[in-house]
């Protein structure tokens, strides 16, 4: 026992409460480091998840303290799986690095009411037929061809614009955050270049961790509110995980560098480059938060596209089968949402940067049919193993700002990944156990092999102890799309 | 003059080496598109050209590569031979380039995954024994 502590308190962190371990406000630091991780996942955490918690602790305006899910590692600025709550009126910032690269990126999860066996001997032809229908790896999007002016109504529209073309149905936007559209997106401060990367790809999957799957619900942790969400044991469901393309990749680009000499202009220090920032109430934080927005509805409408791609794909196989959404997240934003702090209720810029907002019961954001049982939150896993639908809790908004984790979240790197698998013989071991890879790259895949995730078991059951969210249901991979 | 791949937890370092300064942003450039093809698949026979500029030599690595993923994000282009200028004018770092390369072709162009974005991430530009190194992190 003495060992184990001291070896955690060699990785920066003491354990506060089970599953809560701190690293105190020191130097530059405003507010303590706080991690929500069982002692497996702390040991094995990357020495650069303290820094960066450290650091994001150190910006201007940061609220309570600095956080990481149970899923974290080495991101850039911040760790992939941080969250972190700015007062505007209090100096507090928006970073471009606390956001990420693929803003918006996220999971949008469809019931089927079938039950996965009855997919029988089709389940090949349907994966095969995903596998052409929606464009993924380097492919072009194909299926919306757009101009500029076109693309502004879709970054201004978000999964508004996408039913409006026809793409979906309007059910579905109860069942997105936000409604299907982020309110405060900025077409006009989005940059030409960013527009041309996404004229074609509108609708389109991606490639690295980025997948499509038919899952069968394995197991139900949570009866009510498996009850609300309508999954079952036996359950067929369709998860994508996706964000927003080019565009949102070359706003990141963008606001990341124009960040570094603003940071400096406003007199705040950087410990790390990647961590530039503006002011929230600055014209340069208010143009990134209008662009940012704008790649949010971005991705809000890539991934309703490319639902209503599956559900062309369903009825081509199944005509009497309708797919439902369950749930639409995103795990790479920054949001104004108000939070109580210390008693009373505050505007808060509240970044999560692979991270799922987690709204507990009662809360106003949660559809009415989930209000009683709180947010859907969607968890992938990797092509081989589980995958999670959690809700939200009441007890996450005193800790976490309500959020909860968004993945198993990489435990090996890809060079190290590629040393041990091999892409073909890879995919032939999952089809061995059931699960049908399409990969757009045999050498992708191997990167993306499940040895090289952290056990998303243990991420789920550490979030809900933790008290981010609790387990509603493990789902299994039966076919995997990657790009 | 060599490219190679270093470790990051999630995504991919990309590294340069090579006599000159040039030289290594070149060799940082096909370690790169590496990712998109093997780099003796692809023909060059398209032209591009590229230029951008930055206060210090690391920030135009960044702004460098992520001209060339503009690139092959926005006309589908990938590149495997590079000609690069860098020169210093009144205080600041200027960068020209031209890159030979085709439109991707998925039959002849297996790629691993598709690069975001060059980071500040282990972003390194400078001489490490005798040789010129240009390194950074990429988003992918």
């Amino acid at each position: 026992m003495s060992n184990e502590r001291a070896e955690s308190s060699a990785a920066g962190f003491r354990e506060v409460e089970p599953n809560v371990w701190e690293i105190e406000a020191t130097g530059a630091m405003r507010v303590p480091g706080r991690i929500f991780a069982s002692r497996e996942l702390v040991d094995a955490l990357d020495e650069k998840v303290r820094e960066q918690v450290s650091n994001v602790a150190a910006l201007p305006g940061i609220v309570g303290a600095s956080l990481a899910m149970p899923d974290a590692h080495w991101g850039y600025g911040f760790p992939i799986g941080g969250v972190a709550a700015f007062d505007p009126d209090r100096g507090g910032i928006v970073s471009a690095g606390g956001v990420g690269f693929d803003i918006s990126c996220g999971v949008r999860t469809f019931t089927t009411g079938m039950k996965a066996a009855d997919l029988g001997e089709r389940l090949e032809t349907v994966a095969h037929d995903l596998y052409r229908t929606v464009p993924a790896g380097v492919g072009w999007g194909g299926s919306v061809k757009l101009t500029v002016p076109e693309l502004d109504e879709v970054l201004a529209g978000g999964a508004v614009w996408a039913v409006e073309k026809g793409w979906g149905e309007a059910e579905d936007l109860e069942r997105i955050e936000e409604g299907g559209r982020m309110a405060g997106a900025e077409p006009s401060w989005v940059s030409r270049r960013a527009k041309e990367r996404q004229l074609h790809e509108v609708g389109s999957l991606g490639s690295g961790n980025h997948y499509l799957e038919l899952q069968v619900v394995e197991r139900i942790f949570d009866a009510p509110a498996a009850g609300a969400f309508r999954v079952a044991e036996g359950d067929l469901l369709v998860t994508i995980h996706c964000g927003s393309r080019g565009l949102g990749h070359q706003i990141g680009t963008e606001y990341l560098q124009k960040f570094v000499s603003v940071a400096s202009r406003y007199g705040i220090a950087l410990p790390d480059r990647e961590l530039a920032c503006a002011p929230i109430r600055s014209p340069e934080g208010e143009e990134y938060l209008g662009a940012m927005r704008a790649g949010i509805n971005c991705a809000l409408a890539n991934r309703q596209v490319i639902g209503a791609l599956v559900r062309k794909v369903f009825a081509r196989h199944f005509p009497s089968v309708k797919l439902r959404l369950l749930y639409d997240v995103s795990h790479n934003t920054c949001k104004a949402e108000e939070h109580e702090v210390g008693g009373s209720k505050r505007l808060l810029f509240v970044h999560r940067k692979g991270a799922t907002r987690a709204f507990g019961p009662g809360h106003p954001d949660v559809p009415l049919e989930y209000r009683d049982v709180g947010q859907p939150v969607l968890i992938g896993g990797t092509m081989g193993t589980a995958s999670y639908v959690l809700a939200g809790t009441s007890r996450s908004e005193s800790r976490a700002f309500s959020s909860s984790c968004h993945g198993a979240g990489r435990k090996m790197s890809r060079t190290q990944a590629k040393t041990m698998w091999e892409g073909k013989p890879l995919i032939r071991e999952l089809a061995g156990k059931g699960i049908i890879v399409k990969s757009h790259t045999a050498k992708g895949a191997a990167e993306e092999a499940p040895g090289a995730y952290k056990d998303v078991d243990e991420v789920a059951r550490v979030a809900e102890e933790a008290g981010l969210s609790r387990r509603v249901a493990r789902v299994l991979p039966i076919a995997c799309v990657k790009g | 003059m060599a490219w190679e791949h270093f470790e990051h937890a999630a995504d991919v370092g990309v590294r340069g080496r090579g006599d000159t300064l040039a030289h290594a942003f070149e060799e940082a450039a096909r370690a790169l598109f590496s990712l998109l093809s093997d780099l003796t698949a692809i023909r060059p026979s398209v032209e591009e050209r590229v230029a951008c500029e930055a206060e210090n030599l690391d920030e135009l690595l960044v702004a460098f590569l992520n001209e060339l993923l503009f690139l092959f994000d926005a006309r589908r282009e990938v590149f495997g031979r590079f000609d690069v200028r860098i020169e210093k004018t009144s205080g600041r770092f200027r960068l020209e380039a031209t890159a030979q390369g085709e439109p991707f072709d998925p039959s002849r162009h297996e790629f691993t995954v598709l690069p975001k974005g060059a980071t500040f991430t282990a972003l390194e530009v400078g001489k490490r024994d005798g040789e010129w190194i240009a390194q950074c992190v990429v988003d992918v």
